[in-house]
């Protein structure tokens, strides 16, 4: 690889902008597609320009059918927003990071969303509603509900539920949760889009700790990420 | 944050920073079961530092010795693993795939 490709595809990058680069395996040529244009030793034909940027749409790397092109996308990291800097939250900011995700800890009280129980984060002290308003989740964004107090839960819920985000949970037990969607409901939100929140939040685990909570919760959104079907023991009991 | 197992091209741009050859390992294709998706990137140094991953840690071996040399050459190669291939049993890709990996160098 060219070096000025590069270092053009590390801005993008660090830019947080979608980028392609489509390799021609025989003899490692390259195009990289940044923003509409695209630069680099390899011309693109208008019809493999259009397939390459269905990819990137796609977030899907791979050869572009009938040619010898391989198209490798870089998308910006997923994204996670944590409404609610509690406990739970403190061991799933972390571990989020980790698995790639760039992480954002919306919380109003400003007791809790301190930099002392959230080092290298960005903390938001909106109202849950405006903040998730103004960071715009897309469909590579997680949302997260924690607080546990409906005042600042529904707001974030009612914003989350009209974005297209890939994952919307809500700390809760069934019961705190039906008084939930009794509220919701009378706010004027509609069955399929209530449907969508997976609460109580994470996958049945038997997750007690804040740790093994935010474990249950990285896997669930981990398995609507990838529209996966768990994987069932034989003889289990479900 | 920023998560230093995943950030194979800094890395990558770092070692070249300081003067080293690089040479960079992609996952183009795979078939069958493979424990690394389309897009994984595996950069190694001229003194076999290495930095993320192509599978498992199956076919890494035979891959840095690929790439070690395309970061003298500077010509590209498309190696192809799996269980057919005599070199898979080799170098033990056990999980039952095929992958295809790009091999180039960080000029």
């Amino acid at each position: 690889m060219k070096r000025a490709l590069f270092d053009a595809l590390q801005a993008a990058r660090a830019g947080k902008r979608p980028a392609a680069l489509i390799t021609e395996l025989e003899s490692g040529r390259q195009a990289l597609l940044d923003g509409g244009t695209s630069s680099g030793d390899l011309a693109l034909s208008d019809s493999e320009l259009v397939l390459a940027k269905q990819a990137l749409d796609d977030d899907r790397s791979g050869p572009l059918e009938e040619t010898n092109l391989f198209v490798h996308v870089f998308n910006p990291p997923l994204r996670l927003i944590v409404v609610g800097a509690v406990h739970i939250a403190q061991p799933l900011v972390p571990m989020a990071a980790l698995a790639g995700y760039e992480v954002v800890v919306v919380d109003p009280r400003q007791a809790w969303a301190t930099g002392a129980r959230f080092p290298d984060v960005r903390l938001v002290t909106e109202w849950p509603d405006d903040a998730l308003r103004d960071l715009k989740p897309d469909r590579r964004t997680a949302i997260a509900v924690l607080t546990h107090d409906p005042k600042l839960d529904d707001p974030a819920l009612g914003v989350a539920l009209d974005s297209p985000a890939f994952y919307v949970g809500a700390l809760g037990s069934r019961r705190t949760h039906a008084k939930r969607l009794t509220r919701l409901r009378e706010a004027g939100i509609g069955e399929p889009a209530l449907a969508r929140i997976h609460a109580p939040i994470g996958l049945a685990v038997g997750a007690k700790s804040p740790a093994e909570i935010s474990v249950s919760i990285l896997a669930q959104m981990t398995q609507e990420l990838h529209g996966a079907t768990p994987l069932v023991k034989a003889g289990a009991r479900l | 944050m920023t998560v230093k197992h995943d950030d194979v091209l800094g890395q990558a741009g770092r070692w070249r920073d300081e003067g080293r050859k690089v040479a960079l390992a992609t996952v183009v294709s795979t078939w069958g079961s493979s424990p690394r998706p389309v897009g994984s990137q595996l950069a190694v140094d001229e003194t076999g530092n290495m930095v993320g991953s192509v599978s498992g840690g199956c076919i890494e071996g035979a891959v840095v010795l690929e790439a070690r040399q395309a970061m003298d050459s500077g010509t590209v190669k498309l190696l192809e693993f799996g269980v057919t291939d005599e070199m898979a049993w080799e170098v033990g890709l056990a999980c039952g795939g095929t992958v295809r990996v790009f091999v180039e160098r960080l000029e």
